[in-house]
């Protein structure tokens, strides 16, 4: 992995909208990012946003403290020194016949890519790893024509004991949230004043 | 209690404490305004824009410290509200803007006056609401008023469809806000503060930059006990006037593009600059990369974004000016640095900067001068955006916090009029001078006539030099002369102002010799109502001390008076 890749990671609220404002933000700070997974956690309301930044072109610092500042960012973290196991899947549609199809599926396998759909003249490989084991993947298929690739973005978790994440809303306090709008009388245990 | 949503709105912003509300009606908001009649407590000003609905709020939060609250229509009157939600952004102040939008089913068809207003405003407001539910009004109304009050301070907008103003449900007033992803740092790090006043104590030529964060956080005793504890000169940034008193024997004005000569050359000498709610932007600091390289920068911010955003930063301190102040003060040693206080004092003698012209010439700077004499600098003063701007800022002696309202970051040309009528409904127990530009007051001199309607004694001195001033002294400066639409008086059409304001039953004078200056003044002071004067200044003068766009402040220019005198380097 190139050194400058830095991993952030920024959980949110799951409100509508918040992805629109995570992209508004890069946009008008002219952060660039490689790339962007979103997905639900352990924590009920609470969605994980991993995204990769090139330090070399972008301030992670400054990306760090302006996603902070947006009131549905609960938490942000840059966990690329932590250790982590950082994992992208993709599917890779190739071409094939006859003569080479078997020679394509022992590559994958290498690879520990699964083929998951054959035709008379394409393959489809699902492959999981880093980066770098994709780009490898994708060196030894691109000779045979590949049609189509989808990739998901990096997904990160920091090894060891130590969690990402936030505290869980007390079911009590979550349901007076659902509760037309009702909010508890007793202060929060994160109350924000 | 089972209310409508348009009676839950109401009853939140009871609730809330707020006193005036300035707004516009149209179709999607008539359920809301229907309902204003059974809330005697809250007050609606009708404004004749949109804008000057946005701006009289936040000319009121400004003066007042408390959350202004502007509400529109949706579609264009929701769009007209965007440039004052963008000057409030830009100066960081709590406001609350409340837009009607088309009801739910029409959302997102692109129906008679639809705007997305939520998306457009994503980039200007600390946060905002689209309300898709009557009985999620109470809370997010409550959510609002805090995120746009506390912290770094801010717009906040809630959109509101027309059938949700309709929808029944039961009103519940949240006592507490529960926010997990917003919890502002108030406090300081303990040991950042040791830190800090390590440095501070050690330091040879320390500076202080003042910025509006000081006014904003109510810090100002601790300012000023604190520069007067460690003994050190004080500059501020243009919205920082104020936040400590300019008849001070530490103070050395403000510093910036037109700030004072000696307050630049201070902070360029500086071996450390102490930035206490500031944010070190380019038109304070001139180019970045040529900063006073022997500084070391200690930063005191509430917002942690601002810090290390421009410059590399010794210290950093996140938290409130007022809170981290008080413990500072306590961590530092009595201190009075006599000779670096004595090379500024010298400076400042051989460049007083800030020169009002002699002879016959009624110049702006003589005028405000008047103002300064006839109010004993004791007013809430407002501004446009251009040449006066920037020599009310010179020529004024501002003593208080929240004295001065003016744009700073956006420059907003055309708040002068409706921030004046918002500063007045904040502060009747003060005289408001509101300081126009010829060409700014036409932006937005609808609103004489909400001023009419709420019976506020503003008194507008128009600096009329017949020209988009600031803009001709660029086109002078830097374009050779060429002057391009800026002659807004002779090539123009300019409109008698006079008869301007007496079309609305104002109070009208004008003063076209120096020598009437000081008695229009006062007579405008003595009359009890809202009274225009238009003053036919000097057309060609030129702002300075000057920090030319791209230079850094060791490159400030002095006034043409005095240039070339100063020649003593720093030790
Ligand atoms: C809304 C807006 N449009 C344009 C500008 C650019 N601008 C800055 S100062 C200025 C001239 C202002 O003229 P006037 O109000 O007469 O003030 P003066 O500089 O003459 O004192 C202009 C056009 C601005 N700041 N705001
Ligand atoms: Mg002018």
């Amino acid at each position: 992995m190139m050194t400058t890749m830095h991993t952030l990671v920024a959980l949110v609220e799951d409100h509508p909208g918040v992805l629109n404002r995570v992209a508004s933000l890069f946009r008008r700070r002219g952060f660039n990012i490689e790339s962007i997974t979103v997905g639900k956690t352990e924590t009920d309301g609470i969605s994980r946003m991993t995204l990769v930044i090139d330090g070399a072109t972008t301030q992670v610092e400054q990306v760090e403290k302006q996603l902070y500042k947006l009131i549905d960012v609960v938490k942000v973290s840059d966990i690329t020194h932590d250790g982590i196991i950082a994992r992208e899947l993709a599917l890779i549609k190739v071409r094939c016949n006859n003569l080479n199809r078997h020679e394509i599926v022992q590559l994958a396998q290498i690879f520990h890519a699964e083929i998951v759909d054959v035709t008379d003249t394409t393959l489809v490989v699902e492959a999981v790893g880093d980066e770098d084991r994709l780009e490898s993947l994708l060196k030894v298929l691109r000779p045979y024509g590949i049609r189509e690739i989808v990739r998901t973005g990096r997904v990160a978790l920091a090894r060891g004991v130590g969690s990402t994440s936030v505290d869980a809303e007390p079911a009590e306090i979550r349901q007076f949230h659902r509760r037309e709008g009702r909010m508890p009388a007793k202060p929060l245990p994160f109350a924000s004043d | 209690m089972r209310m409508n949503g348009a009676q839950i709105l109401l009853e939140s912003l009871v609730r809330e404490g707020v006193e005036h509300i300035y707004g516009y009606p149209g179709g999607v908001v008539l359920p809301l305004y229907d309902r204003f009649p059974e809330f005697p407590k809250l007050h609606h000003v009708l404004v004749r824009h949109e804008q000057g609905a946005a701006h009289a709020a936040d000319g009121y939060a400004r003066a007042s410290g408390k959350v202004g609250v502007c509400l529109a229509t949706s579609g264009p009157g929701a769009t007209n509200l965007v440039t004052g939600i963008c000057t409030a952004w830009m100066d960081s102040v709590p406001l609350v803007a409340l837009t009607g939008n088309v009801a739910r089913n029409l959302l997102g068809r692109d129906g008679f006056q639809e705007a997305d207003i939520t998306g457009i405003t994503l980039p200007i407001t600390k946060h905002n609401y689209l309300v898709m539910k009557a009985s999620d009004i109470a809370y997010t109304v409550r959510e609002a008023f805090h995120i746009a009050g506390t912290g770094r301070k801010g717009p906040v907008l809630v959109d509101i469809p027309k059938d949700v103003f309709q929808e029944e449900a039961e009103f519940h007033w949240p006592e507490t806000v529960s926010l997990r992803g917003y919890k502002p740092t108030m406090q300081g790090h303990a040991g950042q503060i040791r830190k800090a006043a390590k440095l501070i104590d050690e330091a040879q030529r320390p500076i202080i930059i003042a910025g509006q964060g000081v006014i904003a956080s109510g810090g100002a005793p601790e300012l000023r006990a604190f520069a007067e504890k460690a003994g050190i000169p004080v500059v501020t940034t243009f919205l920082g006037i104020g936040g400590f008193p300019q008849d001070h024997a530490l103070s050395y004005g403000w510093m910036g593009m037109h700030g004072a000569f000696y307050a630049n050359h201070a902070t360029d000498k500086a071996d450390v600059v102490i930035g206490i709610g500031n944010r070190f932007d380019d038109r304070a600091m001139g180019r970045f990369a040529d900063f006073n390289p022997n500084a070391q920068i200690v930063h005191i911010d509430i917002d942690p974004a601002e810090i290390g955003k421009n410059f590399k930063t010794a210290v950093p301190i996140v938290g409130d000016v007022k809170t981290v102040l008080g413990a500072l003060i306590e961590e530092v040693e009595p201190h009075t640095h006599v000779e670096w206080v004595r090379w500024i004092d010298e400076m400042r003698q051989e460049h007083p900067s800030f020169i009002v012209p002699q002879g016959s010439v009624m110049s702006v700077q003589y005028v405000i001068s008047q103002l300064n004499e006839a109010t004993r600098g004791d007013a809430v003063i407002v501004t446009g955006v251009g040449q006066h701007q920037m020599w009310t800022g010179q020529f004024f002696t501002f003593r208080e916090p929240r004295q001065l309202i003016t744009s700073g970051g956006l420059g907003t040309m055309g708040f002068e009029v409706p921030a004046a009528l918002g500063a007045a409904m904040a502060r009747p127990d003060k005289t408001v001078w509101s300081i126009c530009g010829d060409a700014g007051f036409q932006m937005t001199s609808q609103e004489l006539a909400t001023i009419m309607d709420q019976r506020v004694p503003v008194k507008f001195a128009i600096m009329n030099n017949g020209f988009l001033g600031m803009v001709r002294q660029w086109q002078e400066l830097f374009y050779d002369n060429n002057y391009v639409s800026v002659d807004t008086r002779e090539a123009l059409c300019q409109p008698d102002f006079v008869k301007l304001a007496e079309a609305y039953g104002m109070k009208a004078m004008r003063v076209t010799a120096k020598q009437d200056v000081r008695a229009a003044i006062d007579e405008a002071m003595a009359h009890p109502g809202p009274v225009l004067v238009d003053f036919h200044v000097e057309a060609e003068g030129n702002v300075w001390p000057m920090v030319p766009a791209g230079a850094s402040l060791a490159e400030t220019l002095d006034h043409p008076l005095t240039a070339g005198k100063f020649s003593k380097g720093a030790r």
